[in-house]
């Protein structure tokens, strides 16, 4: 392994790595553009350039030394570019000296000539890598007079993303993600010289199920969502680490809050599961729900009216129906693994109970990259603990047979879901309990409401396609939590007061599926002490050895632990963008 | 025992403990002072102009196509006191973005002039104002509707941020 000297450290470098890469590895970060680690090199922000040289030696091979005893170094006539320079043995690099600095003021200066200074219109304001680097390594004033070259604005890539050229500083990240991470080679450079900008092929747009990911990675703000402009300030919001209920990938988001309503969801590293992307779907259609439509408060049929009621009373109409007659709780497959913990420990107590979670297949959503046909954000977690996994057909025809007399459905939806034959079946059955998120069709049948919190409301795991546990954070206040309580708070959730107007954001009355079940248990006179769903994990790690020696902050060290094996050492996770408000 | 010595109702002598020529002098005052020029300001009818170095309340510029403002939130931001809420908007015009709600907290606005300062558009601007009453914390809001305030009015302001900004 070669060793190198980066500013004075002494690193053992991975053979045939860059300077950027060896850097990143031992945690030195050497200002760059148009560099990323999951994307090949193209060497044209020139904004890495660093001084490299080696130790100059006598005839004897002996290093020659200067007056004061240390090693003379043999600098290279011109600076090189640290990302695509090879490591080699003795190299010595500089990254902070004179020169250097001299070499990234002028890159800044030469990159800020044309670039139209827009900050307070642009949405990447506050998250910017050019503001980062015109804070660190600018002059802070333009010795530039002219008129700036004029682009096209507002150029729709497609419905989702909007391009701005003249905020362009032509890094080619964007191109290069097209061409290589999302396999839809449609963007290119034209023109020559000050003129150079980014077209679509003529006839194409850039719509690919991972195009919107070039948001995030566009150092500057010239790639825009078309669904989020202008919405919020990024410095306004907060940002929870979480994970996407969209698929059973379960990539890595952070979701971005502002008075307790979901702004957007963006992917958040993670070199197990996802990298550093996630799909436009997951994007755009795992936060409105959170939103809108929402079930508050639990209600209880009477007669043909649902009335009102507290959850407590709700919970021991449900609790005795299922000791007097027993039945059948049907889970989603989008509960936590704390969720179906609790089920099944409440179905062993009972013994009249039977328990399953349904499946969620659709073959047209997978892909071979990181979308799943597997729509349930933890199939593979129920499944560990030992419930059975069915479809809706099957359950169908099931409960034809048993005729159960309690139907209770957590989070599982047949009638939202469109399975057939299903207001025929529970239109019979004598009691439906309907423990939901969202208002939805099967309310009209359900005999007992129950809110239900969604994903981004509770803290829990789930279990990924391939095994990652991985910890879900609230970040969105119900009525029964206090965000003051370690929830992500920006500084408008701070320092607001009952008056202000941007701390109305609605909160809803709903609970975390566990604390629900864990209600029935109460009311049934079990003894259940779980406060926290840490309590619930902890003795889910201790009984179920699949998930052994996890808790949550080993969960959020490693990012993530696989099923039944020791957690895997994560390295250094790259952050792009390192001026923006930090989730972890 | 402590005896207090030296008061002034001691020291005083007779004329002045017969009062009547204390009181002759003291109307002479009044009467001499009916006849200077007044200073009392008839307030309300009658207003002080302040110069336009005066901090008042904030407003924003309304130019003859619109509010100056983008809504980029940097007053929102500095604001120690957080009294405004921006939430922002897309339009057709050359500047992509509009406050499509401005708002600020009167009861919370301390006249300190940061946001004035920080405005990279020139669109908020300290005016005249300092009678500034309302009834309720609900009134004390302050939406687009009173802040928004003709450039022409703003001359004299924009003039002083031009000079000594």
């Amino acid at each position: 392994m070669p060793t190198i000297t980066i500013d004075g450290h002494k690193i053992e470098a991975q053979p045939g790595k860059t300077i950027i890469e060896a850097a990143l590895d031992s945690g030195i970060v050497i200002p760059h553009f148009c560099w990323h680690p999951a994307l090949s090199v193209a060497g044209n922000c020139r904004m890495c350039l660093v001084r490299v040289g080696s130790y100059k030696k006598a005839a004897d091979g002996t290093l020659e030394l200067d007056e004061n005893g240390n090693p003379v170094v043999q600098w290279m006539p011109k600076l090189q570019i640290a990302c695509a320079t090879p490591v080699a043995e003795g190299m010595v690099v500089d990254t902070t000296g004179d020169k250097t600095t001299e070499a990234q003021n002028a890159v800044m200066e030469f990159l800020l000539i044309n670039h139209p200074l827009d900050c307070p219109i642009c949405d990447e304001a506050g998250q910017c890598k050019l503001q980062e680097y015109a804070f660190k390594h600018s002059r802070g004033e333009s010795r530039f007079v002219e008129e700036k070259v004029h682009k096209p604005k507002r150029v729709h890539w497609s419905d989702r993303i909007v391009f701005d050229g003249e905020r362009c500083i032509l890094c080619s990240r964007c191109i290069r993600f097209a061409n290589e991470i999302a396999q839809q080679p449609v963007l290119t450079f034209v023109e020559r010289g000050d003129h150079v900008t980014i077209e679509l092929f003529e006839g194409t747009q850039f719509d690919s199920p991972y195009s919107m990911n070039v948001i995030e990675l566009c150092p500057v703000g010239a790639l825009t969502s078309a669904d989020f402009r202008f919405r919020s300030r990024v410095w306004e919001m907060s940002f929870t680490p979480s994970v996407c209920p969209g698929c059973a990938r379960g990539c890595n988001i952070n979701i971005g809050v502002r008075n307790n309503e979901i702004l957007r969801l963006e992917p958040r590293p993670n070199p197990h599961v996802n990298q550093y992307w996630m799909c436009d779907d997951g994007r755009l259609n795992q936060y409105r729900w959170v939103n809108t439509g929402r079930i508050s408060g639990a209600w209880l049929r009477q007669g043909s009216q649902l009335q009102s009621v507290s959850i407590e009373q709700a919970l021991e109409v449900v609790a005795r129906a299922l000791a007097d007659q027993g039945g059948m709780l049907i889970l989603s497959g989008s509960l936590t693994n704390e969720d179906g913990y609790l089920a099944r420990k409440l179905a062993t107590a009972l013994n009249t109970l039977e328990l399953v979670f349904v499946e969620r297949n659709d073959p047209s959503f997978g892909d071979s990259f990181l979308r799943c046909s597997d729509r349930n954000a933890n199939s593979t977690g129920l499944e560990a603990l030992g419930i059975k996994r069915v479809s809706w057909d099957q359950l169908a025809a099931h409960v034809a047979s048993r005729k159960p007399s309690v139907l209770y459905f957590l989070g599982a939806d047949p009638l939202a879901e469109q399975a057939t034959g299903w207001d025929a079946i529970i239109a019979t059955v004598p009691l439906v309990v309907a423990q939901l998120t969202n208002h939805s069709p099967l309310e009209a049948f359900a005999h007992v409401v129950l809110p239900a919190s969604t994903y981004a409301e509770i803290e829990g795991t789930f279990t990924n396609i391939d095994g990652w546990v991985q910890h879900l954070r609230p970040a969105v206040e119900t009525q029964e939590t206090l965000r003051i309580n370690g929830m992500k708070q920006s500084r408008l959730d701070k320092f607001g007061a009952p008056n202000d107007r941007w701390t109305h954001g609605e909160r809803r009355l709903c609970r975390p599926h566990w604390q629900l079940i864990a209600g029935i248990a109460t009311a049934l006179g079990l003894t259940w002490h779980y406060s926290t769903a840490a309590d619930v994990f902890a003795e889910l790690s201790q009984t179920v050895p699949a998930f052994g020696g996890m808790d949550y902050s080993v969960l959020d060290h490693f990012r993530g632990v696989r099923l039944g094996a020791q957690p895997e050492p994560l390295g250094v996770v790259y952050e792009s963008h390192f001026m923006k408000p930090q989730s972890e | 025992m402590n005896v207090t010595t030296n008061t002034r109702a001691q020291r005083m002598n007779f004329w002045e403990k017969l009062y009547l020529p204390e009181i002759a002098k003291g109307l002479a005052l009044t009467f001499k002072t009916m006849f200077r020029p007044k200073l009392t300001r008839q307030y309300p009818e009658e207003r002080w102009e302040p110069l336009g170095s005066y901090r008042g309340r904030p407003v924003l510029v309304l130019e003859e196509d619109g509010e100056r403002c983008v809504a980029c939130g940097l007053c929102s931001r500095v604001c120690p006191a957080l009294a405004i809420e921006v939430q922002a908007a897309e339009t057709d015009r050359d500047k992509e973005r509009y406050p499509s709600k401005f708002e600020i907290n009167m009861l919370r606005c301390i006249y300190c002039g940061l946001c004035e300062e920080v405005c990279p558009e020139e669109a908020i601007v300290m005016s005249k104002d300092y009678d500034i009453v309302f009834h309720s914390q609900e009134e004390a809001i302050f939406g687009k509707d009173k802040l928004l305030v003709p450039i022409a009015r703003l001359q004299e302001r924009l003039e002083f941020l031009r000079q000594y900004k």
